[in-house]
Parts: structure tokens; sequence; C-alpha cells
């Protein structure tokens, strides 16, 4: 009997990805960006308290194009986070586990999530 | 721990590529993951062209047809071939599924076909279920009763009947636990899909007079909560059950004891 160390079968590899898996390790993505944008309100709450030229400077960075990219990732991040969190509740309350109306809320949540980052957007223009 | 790469041992090279002396009417390549213990070389992913016109509908066939024409060493579990036994649970163009309930015509291009994912390889398709034989038989998956056996059958209502539905059809192929990312990366602790909707069985027994204690021995941060409800399992049953329900009725069960 021959002893060879048995290999491990291929697993991320070679699975497909699923709209199951997608969404689900995209709530975890969004959540671990939130929490390093948790960190930027921070510093833009530290800004808004300290003086007008600290103030000024994080204004100067936040408004930059690269800022804005990265405010707006943010802003979808939130969105999409927080609507899944709810078909997450929904799930913990026994709900939606048929796997159609699993794919069905799957679809709103993406759908609603950047629908609302689109109006956060506009509406954060129109009040400028 | 999450480990996204496969070991050094695992690591999967190009393999033979076998074609037939004449060729085919309606060829189709399938590639096969191969790797045998006896000489000590990594896995590999051996190409075979088989012609359709003399080739059953199933991915099954294919592999009957490889092994008994063109390749004897190739080895797979099968026994049915009707999607009863969960015998022939492998990994087939991305997806777990059965081999004999696959149509080849599903697939687009190449069929890939691999052992159940990140499951220690016997042999070719073959995965060790070693581990989680013994998982499974960690929630007793049987009736548990005190009081005395009655003189007859213990009876159960229409309704009481129906909550077995969905859960006693279950053939233990696994390809749902090994369709989760949470058992690939957790399975020494977590028990996975179909050991849970096996536990779940039981728990929504009427008959069975041990649901406290079955729900005491799940009272634990791993066996049953590292599920986050990702629904790879139910996406992926090959008889269309869904275990991501019998967990959430079973956290549902541990929280309303909680009062």
């Amino acid at each position: 009997m021959a002893s060879a160390e048995r290999p491990l079968s291929p697993h991320l590899q070679v699975y497909r990805p699923q709209w199951t898996s997608v969404l689900s390790i995209s709530h975890r993505a969004t959540g671990v960006a939130l929490s390093a944008g948790a960190v930027v309100l921070v510093w833009w709450l530290a800004a808004a308290a300290g003086s007008a030229e600290y103030y000024a400077s994080f204004q100067g960075i936040a408004g930059s194009v690269i800022g804005q990219l990265l405010l707006f990732g943010w802003t979808f991040c939130l969105m999409y986070h927080l609507c899944n969190g709810l078909r997450h509740l929904m799930w913990d309350a026994g709900h939606w586990l048929e796997l159609e109306q699993a794919r069905k809320s799957g679809t709103h949540v993406v759908i609603t999530s950047v629908a609302l980052t689109v109006i956060c957007w506009i509406a954060g223009y129109a009040a400028m | 721990m999450a480990e996204f790469t496969l070991p050094k041992n695992s690591k999967i090279k190009p393999g033979k590529k076998h074609t037939p002396a004449t060729p085919p009417k309606n060829p189709r390549t399938f590639k096969v993951y191969r790797w045998s213990p006896d000489d000590d070389q990594n896995p590999q992913l051996d190409e075979y062209v088989i012609d359709m016109a003399e080739c059953g509908p199933m991915v099954l066939d294919a592999l009957i047809k490889i092994k008994n024409e063109v390749d004897s060493t190739l080895t797979f579990r099968r026994s049915c071939r009707e999607g009863i036994c969960g015998s022939c649970a492998m990994n087939i163009d991305g997806t777990n599924t059965l081999a004999c309930t696959k149509a080849i015509d599903e697939v687009k291009g190449d069929v890939a076909i691999y052992p159940l994912p990140h499951m220690p390889v016997v042999k070719d398709l073959v995965p060790d279920l070693k581990h989680i034989y013994a998982q499974l038989a960690s929630v007793e998956p049987w009736l548990k009763t005190e009081t005395n056996p009655p003189n007859r059958e213990r009876l159960q209502s229409v309704e009481e009947r129906e909550k077995l539905d969905g859960l006693w059809e279950c053939i233990l192929c696994f390809c749902c636990s090994t369709s989760c990312p949470s058992y690939w990366w957790n399975s020494d602790r977590y028990l996975g899909p179909a050991v849970l909707l096996q536990s779940y069985r039981w728990l929504a027994d009427s008959r069975d007079e041990a649901t406290g204690e079955r729900l005491d021995d799940l009272e634990d941060p791993f066996k049953l909560y590292r599920c986050h409800t990702i629904m790879n399992c139910t996406n992926t049953c090959p008889k269309g059950l869904n275990p991501a329900k019998a967990i959430a009725e079973t956290k549902k069960m541990m929280l309303a004891r909680q009062g």
C-alpha cells in the first residue's frame, strides 16, 4: 500500500461563481470597506470640529476626483450593506428562504442599492 | 482558517490527452481530475475526446465509457445511475451535482470534472468522506425516545408528517456541504449543510423526544453558527432540497427556547 499524502481537491479554483456566493461575499466586502470608511468619517468629523484650515484641507482631498470616486464607492457600500442587511434580517426571521425568493430579493438589493446611491449623489449635488 | 490556494501537493498539473484513432463524428472533450496514491505525482487534468454519437446522454455515461474503452484506471463512485444513491456526486462544469442526472448537453464547451471540492482525495474522483460521516454520526440521526414504546407505531398527524417533507429525501451525496465556502474553511468544527439538514430532520420530527439535547449539542460558535446564509447549498442540491432553510429553522428553534 502506498501511503502518499492525500491531496486536497480544488475548491475556489474550480467552483463557478454563483449569484448566491457573489452576493454573499459582496456583503462581506462592503462591510470591510465600510469599516475603513468609518475611519475616514472620524477624520471628517475631527476636521469639522477642528479648525477652518483643517476642514479646508480635508475638503480639498474629499472634493478631488479621486476623493469623490471613493466617497461614491463608500455610498454604494453603505446602501448595499444596508439593503442586504435587511435581507439577512428577513432570513434570520425565517422568511425569503426559498431559492426563487432569495434570487428575487438579491436582484432587488442590487437594483435598490444602485438607485439609492445615485439618488443620494443627485440630492447631494442639487443641495450644493 | 480560510486558505485560498491549494497546498503544494494538490496543485493540478496538465495531464495526458487521449484522442480516438478514428476521427469522431460528434467529438466532445472531457477534462477529468486524476490522482493516484501510487506514483508520488501531483494531481493532473487528463483530456478525453469522446464521440457523442456513441455515448449516452449523461456525464456518468461518458465516465463509464472512458473507463470501459479508453482508460480503465479512471476511478469514481457510482451505483444506481438514477439520482437516488448519491454515489456519483462530483464537481461538473463548476458546480456540484450527480454525474448520473447531469446531461452533457447542459454543459457548454469542454466538460470539466473534479472531485467534490475541498476534500481529501482517495483516488481520481473519489473523495474521502470519513470526516463528514463522523460529523453525521455526531448528530445521532435516529429517533430518540424516553417514553415507553406504545403497542403500535408512534403516530403522527398529517401536518406533523408534512414537516418532514423536503428533509427525508436527502440522499447524503454531500454536494451541498462541499459547495459551501464556510464549510471549505471551517469543516473541522462547522457541521455543514448536509449534516445540519439531517439534524433538523430529527428536530422537526414530532415523535422525537430529544429535541432539547439535540439543540444543546448545537449550542456552539461553530457547529451551527458558521452558516452565513450564503445559500450555495440550496442552489446546488441535485434533489432540489433546501438545507439553508433547515439551518435557519434550527437557528429559530435555538432562539425560541431562550424565551
